[in-house]
C-alpha cells in the first residue's frame, strides 16, 4: 500500500463541511483549508481491533431481544468495493438507526415517539470474500430535528466502515428510495453532485427480497483507495 | 474507477452503537490502548466549536505506533497484542480521555524520521466529512525536525498540534490536548495525499 493508491482528486464528491443550510456546520466547520501533506505509513496502514468474535445476532437487529421488534422487517445488503471496483473483503461495518417509530434508544433522543423494548438499533458485520455484507432489521422512521421549522430527517441508517487503511475510513448514511423528504434534507443535499448524492439512496432489490418475509434494499459502498498495483508509465 | 461513497455526518446519536457500554453492548474499542512496554500516558482534552463552546457529541478515533515505532496493521513483526486503535466520545464538557503509551518514531515514505505522534480522526454532528489531525508532544525535541509539522506554513499554527504536560499524580504521564474546530487558534487539519 502506497500513497499512489490514494490520489487526492478522488476526494471529489465528498460534501464540503461548510454547508450553509445544515445549521450545525456553522460553528463546527473549520474556516481554514486543510494542510495537504503526503501520507505516511501511519495513514496508509490499517487499525487493528478484535472483530472476529461477532455472532449472527450482531447482523440481525430483529433477533437481539426476546421478542420481535415492531415495524416492517427489511433486508439491507450490498457490496463493499474499492475505487478500482475490486471487492473489499474482511472489513468491519457498523450500523445504527431509529426504531420503526423514528426514535433512537440513545438517552439524548427526546423525540416524542415510543421506544421499542425489543429493538436496540445497532448492528455489526464483516464483509465476505466477495465484499458482500447483509443485515436484517426493521425500516427506520423519519424524525423531526431542530434545523429549521418542520425539519424532518428522511428515514436513514447510519453506516461506519473501516477499509484497508486509516485513509479509507468512512461514516455515511443510507437512505430509502422515493422518500419525499430526501429533496428537503440539508444533510443529504450537502453532497452537491446529483449522481454522487444518488449513491446514498438504496435500491429496492427483488434479488435480495425474501418472498413472503421481507423486502430487500441494496446499498453498495465504495471505499477510498485503489489497491491495483500501479503500472509503470 | 469510481469515487468513494460520499461521507455524511455521524450525527448526535452514535454513542449507543459505537462508544457506550450503557446499552449492554460489547465495544469494538475503548479509549484505552494496552501495552507491555513504553511510557504510560493519558491525553485529556476538550473539543470546542467556533464560539469556544464545548462540543458534547464528538467522537475521536486514534491510531498510533507502538513504543518501538511499529504499526500493528502495517508490517514487520509488530506486536499484534498492541492494537494501536482507540475510540472516545466527548462528554457534556466536550472532554475526552485517551489512556495509551507514548508512540515510537517511524519513517515517512521518503525515509525521514517523524517525531512521536498519534493520528486522530474527529467526527461530530455538524461535521459532514470527518477531520484528520495529529497529536504531538511538547517534550519531544524531534518535533523541530518533523516533516509533517514543517509542512504547516504558518509556524504559529503548529502549536495547535502539540500536547502539553499536565498535572501528574495518577500513575500516568499526563498531557492536555484541545481541539478547536473553528476560529481563533483553530486546530490544523490535514488532507493526506
Ligand atoms: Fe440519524
Amino acid at each position: 500500500m502506497t500513497a499512489d493508491n490514494y490520489p487526492p482528486d478522488n476526494a471529489a464528491g465528498q460534501p464540503d463541511n461548510a454547508a450553509p443550510t445544515y445549521r450545525s456546520t456553522q460553528k463546527r466547520a473549520p474556516s481554514i483549508p486543510p494542510v495537504v501533506v503526503p501520507a505516511t505509513l501511519g495513514e496508509l496502514s490499517k487499525p487493528l481491533f478484535g472483530h472476529n468474535n461477532l455472532t449472527e445476532n450482531d447482523s440481525d437487529l430483529t433477533r437481539q431481544h426476546n421478542a420481535k421488534p415492531q415495524g416492517e422487517r427489511i433486508i439491507v445488503a450490498g457490496r463493499l468495493l474499492d475505487e478500482g471496483l475490486r471487492p473489499a473483503s474482511g472489513h468491519l461495518i457498523e450500523i445504527w438507526q431509529t426504531n420503526a417509530a423514528g426514535r433512537y434508544i440513545h438517552a439524548a433522543d427526546q423525540h416524542d415517539a415510543p421506544l421499542d423494548p425489543n429493538f436496540t438499533g445497532a448492528g455489526r458485520t464483516v464483509t465476505d470474500a466477495d465484499g458482500w455484507y447483509r443485515f436484517t432489521t426493521v425500516k427506520p422512521g423519519a424524525y423531526p430535528w431542530g434545523n429549521h421549522t418542520n425539519a424532518w430527517r428522511p428515514a436513514h441508517i447510519h453506516f461506519s466502515l473501516f477499509g484497508p487503511s486509516f485513509l479509507s475510513r468512512l461514516v455515511t448514511q443510507m437512505y430509502f428510495p422515493a422518500d419525499p423528504l430526501l429533496a428537503l434534507d440539508p444533510i443529504l443535499q450537502s453532497v452537491a453532485d446529483a449522481t454522487e448524492r444518488a449513491r446514498l439512496i438504496s435500491i429496492l432489490d427483488f434479488d435480495l427480497t425474501q418472498p413472503g418475509w421481507a423486502l430487500g434494499y441494496r446499498f453498495d459502498i465504495t471505499l477510498r483507495g485503489n489497491n491495483q498495483t500501479p503500472t509503470e508509465s | 474507477m469510481k469515487n468513494a461513497t460520499p461521507s455524511q455526518t455521524i450525527g448526535p446519536f452514535f454513542a449507543y452503537s459505537l462508544t457506550s457500554t450503557k446499552y449492554g453492548r460489547r465495544l469494538l474499542a475503548s479509549n484505552r490502548i494496552d501495552s507491555v512496554s513504553g511510557t504510560q500516558i493519558r491525553v485529556k482534552g476538550q473539543v470546542f466549536d467556533g464560539d469556544g463552546e464545548p462540543v458534547p457529541d464528538a467522537m475521536l478515533e486514534i491510531w498510533q505506533a507502538d513504543p518501538e515505532g511499529r504499526l500493528a496493521g502495517a508490517n514487520d513483526g509488530a506486536n499484534i497484542k498492541f492494537t494501536g486503535f482507540a475510540r472516545a466520545a466527548t462528554d457534556q464538557d466536550g472532554t475526552f480521555i485517551f489512556e495509551t503509551v507514548k508512540p515510537g518514531r517511524f519513517h515517512t515514505s521518503n525515509d525521514i524520521l517523524q517525531a512521536p505522534h498519534i493520528s486522530v480522526i474527529v467526527f461530530a454532528r455538524g461535521i459532514l466529512t470527518h477531520l484528520h489531525t495529529r497529536i504531538y508532544f511538547a517534550d519531544e525535541t524531534s518535533n523541530d525536525n518533523d516533516p509533517i509539522l514543517a509542512a504547516i506554513e504558518d509556524p504559529n499554527r503548529r502549536v495547535t498540534l502539540i500536547a502539553v504536560p499536565d498535572s501528574d499524580g495518577n500513575g500516568y504521564t499526563n498531557y492536555r490536548f484541545n481541539i478547536r474546530l473553528q476560529g481563533e487558534e483553530e486546530t490544523v487539519f490535514f488532507q493526506w495525499s
